[in-house]
């Protein structure tokens, strides 16, 4: 993976400026809140536009000012895990998993339903609705949705900030394997720094607005 | 209908029929246009949401002799229709329902605006990260979250064609059994010196399909609260 940036965005008071290249497939983001982690997933998601600036991934160019290149988040296959789970509210735990991977042809399908629902120890909870689930929980079925979405690149935003510590130690590494075993990359923000040199291989530090 | 005379029972089947072609009318333009408002930026938004008002605001009278131009025998949209399909608006039922749509339109667009404004945006945003395109993420998040919203907004664009008076009797007149809706029948009987118990009878119904309607809609509108808060 190489996620190469050279963006600025400018929000009202907050500016987040990022020229970086980011090839670790496992790469960890840490920095204070308000540091501009979310905001730099949410510009490498597109859910917010650069105000300037230039986002690739692989090559393939997302955003590009210059060029008036603003590619869709729809079309972008970014998996992106929120701070606070996003759930479909109107949709079981199952309808959640399955609305990504429903929308992909099968031989896009790169993780199998029972894998995710496996390493997540979410088997239980498949019939549920999201307003009836913790916060935890709420949170491994939105890593898991994720995941079947079969994004080439995924974000995580402190998925598990609210996960009690023995699920964290459970699911954490098999998460790292499964995502190493698929060939996904990912992008882990915490503010938990040992959590993140346990995990990724490369941690970077937002701080201000820079990298 | 044992204590309805089989006059008023026409009336009351007639007006059914008017307000439900009302509703199946407005519907799709309805939910379309609050979805716009609700959720898009374009040149003329303001415009647009002034133009849906309008008939909120202007005398429905005003608002039916408007329609007469536009949809009537030499009207600008009356005209050809006639010409070529034969279909004659003004002066019948099917003028009733486009009077009783055009005059219950903001109504629903305001309740799919509104439900559609509560329904949270980062919600759709996930959406959207999971490769649903814009279509789908309305189809699929935005009106399921926001249907008992929509739902309350027909139930009241339904009572509302059911109590249409000035721009139905502007557009399509007092004809029995073709356009005398319930309004139209009370205000006719209640001229005519021995139509008291008629009027009172039709005044008693309308008030009961009104109170229906209007608890009907609470009712959905506290099911939209609960569903976006989850």
């Amino acid at each position: 993976m190489a996620i190469n940036l050279d963006v600025e965005t400018i929000r009202g008071d907050f500016r987040l400026r990022i020229a970086t290249s980011l090839a670790d497939p496992a790469t960890g983001l840490s920095g204070p809140s308000g540091a501009g982690k979310t905001t730099l997933l949410h510009l490498i998601a597109g859910l917010v536009k650069p105000t300037r600036g230039r986002i690739a991934i692989d090559g393939e160019v997302l955003d590009d000012t210059t060029a008036r290149i603003h590619v869709p988040i729809h079309r972008r296959r970014i998996g992106l895990v929120f701070q606070h789970g996003r759930l479909l509210p109107h949709l079981t735990v199952e309808g959640n998993l399955r609305y990504g991977e429903q929308l992909l042809k099968p031989a896009e399908r790169r993780i199998s339903f029972t894998t995710v629902v496996d390493l997540l120890e979410i088997a239980p909870l498949l019939a549920r609705r999201p307003a009836g689930l913790s916060g935890g929980e709420r949170q491994r079925v939105a890593v898991g949705r994720a995941l079947l979405a079969s994004p080439r690149v995924l974000l995580l935003d402190e998925p598990f900030a609210s996960l009690d510590q023995r699920l964290k130690h459970a699911v954490l590494p098999q998460l790292k394997r499964v995502l190493t075993d698929l060939g996904i990359p990912f992008l882990y923000v915490s503010h938990d720094v040992e959590e993140l040199r346990a995990l990724t291989g490369d941690v970077r530090s937002l701080d201000n607005g820079t990298l | 209908m044992g204590w309805l005379t089989g006059e008023e029972t026409g009336v009351l089947l007639l007006s059914m029929q008017v307000a439900l072609a009302s509703i199946a009318t407005l519907a799709v333009p309805g939910v379309l246009t609050g979805w716009l408002l609700a959720r898009c930026n374009f040149h003329g938004k303001s415009l647009l949401d002034a133009l849906v008002h309008l008939p909120l605001v202007l005398p429905p009278v005003v608002t039916g002799y408007l329609l007469l131009l536009l949809l009537g025998r030499k009207g600008l949209i009356g005209a050809p229709l006639e010409a070529w399909f034969g279909l004659h608006i003004a002066f019948t039922w099917i003028g009733a329902a486009i009077a009783a749509s055009v005059m219950a339109f903001p109504l629903m667009v305001r309740a799919v605006r509104l439900a559609i404004e509560m329904t949270d945006r980062e919600t759709e945003d996930a959406a959207r990260t999971l490769g649903a395109n814009p279509l789908r993420v309305l189809l699929t998040v935005t009106l399921p979250l926001a249907a008992p919203g929509i739902l309350a907004g027909l139930v009241l664009a339904f009572a509302r064609s059911l109590g249409e008076f000035g721009a139905t009797i502007t557009l399509a007149g007092n004809i029995p059994g073709e356009s005398r809706t319930l309004p139209v029948a009370i205000y006719s009987y209640s001229q005519m010196p021995d139509g008291d118990a008629s009027v009172q009878r039709l005044v008693l119904i309308s008030v009961a399909v009104s109170v229906l309607a209007l608890l009907g809609s609470e009712w959905l509108a506290r099911r939209l609260a609960r569903r976006v808060a989850a």
